[in-house]
């Protein structure tokens, strides 16, 4: 596949991994952040730490839109559920989700009418192929997703779909990351800056985090490839004494973002005052919801939301994980009663969540599987 | 697509797509064009002179990486790296 | 990151999750934390958290869902989890243990294969296949897979209210074909309707019977170090074929069922290599679900190569675009072997020669150590682990 295969090519990431050794400095440790899932999920399904000298390693971030949905709001979408002659829909990552009361295939057992889609716009085709019934889409996602949820709603409108809505959970990254660097227990040395959530917003938004935080960013693709380069740059900046923003995805993100997308989110969303985020607390203006032109969309005012808050479990360190403050399995409970079957929180359910990736992929120490798989 | 102005047929090592591709109105797509989709909608378009550009990046530094090794090799001052 | 100075319409009212609240419980005293553990003081924090882990996951199976859910039906954890601590126990019995696709049944001088499926698949219909096909050959291969030859087939059908005869018609010419082309015969069989709404169309179970006439042992547990691990054909096909035909996607693409009666091809290959450890055909969960399963059932390490392991360009791509990978989609007429070395190009060979086996590969060796792990040589030279996963996959979005 083009603009895919040659940018997972071994050779090459033998290069950038002996550039990256070259410019370490000797006695120093460098950590970098990775902000978005799909990093995060590449770095482990590549084995890509096996190229990092031992003195660089990559700290998982809050970029899980999953993983940062508090239980409360799932119960919410649950409770809409259950409401007579609903269908919910939701992405696949969220089907096993575990909120107060349990998860959506939970609920399915019970009685539930919660599909999977691959899109907003197949939940689109489901309330066309359903006028009898009321369709809820459960929007998740940073500004990546935003955008199609935001079209999947002028859409409805524009075809006068009267049972059609939307649960707005999408959060933008930006404040995600001033809480990390706001956070007293974090000693970063830069970011890994996201890629698809940069398609849409762009690169400038990073620049505060590079001037006045003095943290150099470079966003990356999600082959191999792209984020051994990213690291590579992230240390030349470092070596050169830069902070800067680069943009390492340039084939495609474009610096300023997609102004469309952009202006559709803003068409059809607002900024929340505040929104609560699992493991961060409550930030302010970091999440959207519907405007009250297109209220007829909107989830939240037209079924009546239990909007109760369910506390994280005592014993649960998702919050201390998605600020990478933790290891996966570092967290008390990691393995033995948090696991994929059996999760208490969010990043070991979602694939994209850095105790699923550890556990799924990265499990047992490095040495012992790199030992094995020597041919 | 003929009948729907903001929808494209996208392919994939054979494997065929119809994708919306509203939010790339302000882009004038043709076919031929590499896009980057996500649940179902187009989200950027591929720039093809910048990907050829971080290829030639790579393939540059190994090159340049070769070229230093043999450089190193020749060289006959026998100095460390 | 405070509270106070964000108004006063956050809610104050909140719960707990009781459930997690127990669950933390309940596994602090099942394996109470490592740092009390005598004699781990040698070990890296990390070392200790993973030899809880592998405590954890040597537990005693039990199934804590009070109602039964899709992942329980995936072919993975919750499925072996569920077999283990509902089936196994009430009906414990040391053939049963053996949890293979096929029991062995001695009678007199007879040695059988006797094995059981449900076909569940929707749509009914799809590109290179149906139901009824799938129905004989998957207890074709069961039977195969256990070195037997194939013998007598029974077909129990549930069909519901309004399920177009002529659909009926369809799926059991299919059968009849697919019966004539691996020389078994439907013996017995059984019909039963339910009222509209509590069936999907047409459920077929079957059961099956093999005479085992080769002196070989096929068992997962039997992979040993030094084995090597092979493949009949490109993986992913069916799973990929499925979940297109179901229509709900605006994708299109050129993959067709791999669905086929293997016992030809596994005979070759036995009559190749007559130390073959085992032979799985690899369904639902794919070939990741298979090798996970003879790594723990042989406690081995199974090291695969990722980039040995064949699959369809349409296949590789239908699987980015839904987010899945082809290790864990389900395959219909593929087998995976485990065979000494030193008959690995005699296998291989025996594959190639078979026309379902053309497109054969070694993907992997078996390892002694880490044990009880798939682990996979990615194609850009990293390693990670394979895992099972706990129901069906579901597609990765970000």
């Amino acid at each position: 596949m083009r603009f895919v295969d040659e940018f997972r090519d071994a050779e090459k990431a033998r290069v950038l991994s002996a550039r990256i050794a070259e410019l370490c400095e000797p006695g120093r440790q460098y950590k970098f952040m990775e902000v978005c899932g799909g990093h995060t999920h590449t770095i482990y399904k590549h084995g890509l730490e096996d190229y990092l000298p031992e003195t660089v390693s990559l700290v998982h971030g809050p970029g899980c839109p999953v993983c940062v949905i508090p239980m409360g709001r799932l119960d919410d979408a649950i409770a809409i559920a259950e409401e007579p002659e609903v269908i919910m829909t939701s992405f696949g990552d969220m089907m096993r989700v575990p909120g107060g009361r349990g998860s959506f295939f939970d609920s399915n057992a019970a009685g539930a009418d919660i599909r999977m889609v691959y899109s907003p716009l197949d939940s689109l085709k489901i309330a066309r192929q359903n006028p009898d019934k009321r369709v809820v889409f459960m929007a998740i996602g940073f500004e990546t997703t935003a955008p199609s949820t935001a079209m999947t709603v002028l859409r409805a409108a524009a075809e006068g779909l009267s049972n059609f809505s939307i649960f707005c959970n999408h959060v933008t990254i930006i404040p995600a990351i001033k809480a990390i660097l706001d956070s007293p227990d974090l000693r970063l040395d830069g970011f890994i800056g996201p890629g698809h959530v940069s398609t849409v917003i762009g690169c400038r938004p990073y620049e505060f985090i590079a001037r006045e935080h003095g943290k150099p960013l470079v966003c990356a693709g999600f082959e191999p490839l792209d984020i051994l380069q990213s690291v590579y740059m992230l240390m030349r900046q470092l070596r050169e004494g830069r902070s800067e923003v680069e943009n390492q995805y340039a084939r495609v993100v474009p610096w300023n973002g997609n102004p469309k997308a952009l202006r559709v989110i803003g068409e059809t969303m607002e900024l929340r005052p505040w929104f609560e985020w699992r493991g961060l607390g409550f930030i302010s203006q970091s999440a959207l919801q519907v405007r009250e032109k297109y209220a007829a969309f909107d989830a939240e005012r037209i079924f009546s939301v239990p909007g109760v808050r369910v506390a994280d479990p005592k014993a649960c360190q998702c919050g201390e994980v998605l600020k990478g403050v933790l290891k996966p399995w570092e967290c008390k409970v990691f393995g033995t009663a948090c696991t994929p079957e059996t999760p208490i929180g969010t990043c070991m359910v979602s694939s994209e969540g850095a105790c699923a990736a550890y556990y799924n992929f990265g499990r047992f120490t490095r040495e012992r599987v790199k030992e094995a798989t020597r041919a | 697509m003929a009948d729907r102005a903001d929808f494209a047929m996208v392919s994939v090592a054979g494997v065929k797509r119809v994708v919306n591709i509203g939010l790339l109105e302000d882009e004038e797509l043709k076919a031929g064009d590499w896009i980057l989709i996500h649940v179902g909608f187009a989200l950027s378009k591929i720039d093809e002179e910048e990907a050829a550009h971080a290829i030639r990046m790579l393939e540059g530094m190994g090159q340049a990486y070769t070229d230093e090794l043999i450089a190193l090799a020749q060289s006959d001052l026998g100095v460390q790296p | 990151m405070t509270t106070q100075d964000l108004g006063a319409n956050i809610p104050t009212r909140s719960t707990q999750a009781g459930w997690a609240e127990e669950a933390v419980a309940e596994a602090e005293r099942e394996s109470p934390h490592a740092g009390g553990r005598i004699g781990a003081e040698h070990l890296t924090r990390e070392q200790q958290v993973l030899e809880r882990i592998d405590r954890a996951r040597a537990r005693k199976a039990r199934v804590k869902e009070p109602r039964i859910t899709l992942s329980h039906g995936a072919g993975g954890k919750a499925t072996h989890n569920l077999i283990e601590a509902i089936f196994l126990d009430a009906f414990r019995n040391p053939e049963l243990e053996q949890l293979s696709d096929a029991a062995s049944v001695q009678v007199g001088d007879a040695r059988l294969a006797f094995t059981t499926d449900s076909y569940v698949v929707s749509p009914l219909f799809f590109p290179g296949g149906d139901i009824g096909e799938l129905a004989v050959n998957g207890t074709v291969n069961d039977l195969a897979m256990a070195g037997a030859r194939p013998l007598v087939i029974s077909a129990g059908f549930i069909l519901e209210e309004g399920f177009p005869t002529d659909d009926l018609r369809r799926v059991v010419a299919s059968m009849a074909a697919a019966a004539k082309a691996a020389g078994v015969q439907i013996v017995t069989g059984d019909t039963k309707v339910v009222q509209r709404g509590k069936g999907d169309g047409c459920y077929i179970n079957t059961a099956g019977i093999g005479v085992r006439e080769r002196a070989v042992e096929l068992n997962a547990a039997n992979a040993r170090p030094g084995d090597v691990v092979l493949v009949s054909g490109p993986i992913g096909d069916h799973g990929v074929t499925v979940m297109l035909a179901r229509g709900e996607l605006d994708i299109i693409a050129d993959v067709v069922s791999d669905t086929a009666p293997l016992h030809e091809l596994a005979a070759a290959l036995l009559d190749a290599a007559p130390d073959t450890r085992l032979l799985r055909d690899a369904t639902r969960g794919g070939v990741a679900t298979i090798l996970n399963e003879v790594a723990t059932a042989s406690k081995t390490a199974i090291v695969v190569d990722e980039e040995a392991v064949p699959v369809r360009p349409e296949v590789r791509g239908a699987s980015e675009l839904l987010g899945i990978d082809p290790l864990y989609v389900a395959c219909e007429g593929r087998l995976v072997a485990v065979v000494p070395a030193e008959q690995a190009d005699a296998a291989l060979a025996a594959l190639h020669g078979h026309p379902l086996g053309e497109g054969a590969a070694v993907i992997g060796r078996v390892g002694d150590d880490p044990p009880g792990l798939v682990l996979l040589k990615t194609t850009f030279g990293g390693t990670r682990i394979v895992d099972m996963l706990v129901g069906d996959p579901l597609p990765r979005i970000c």
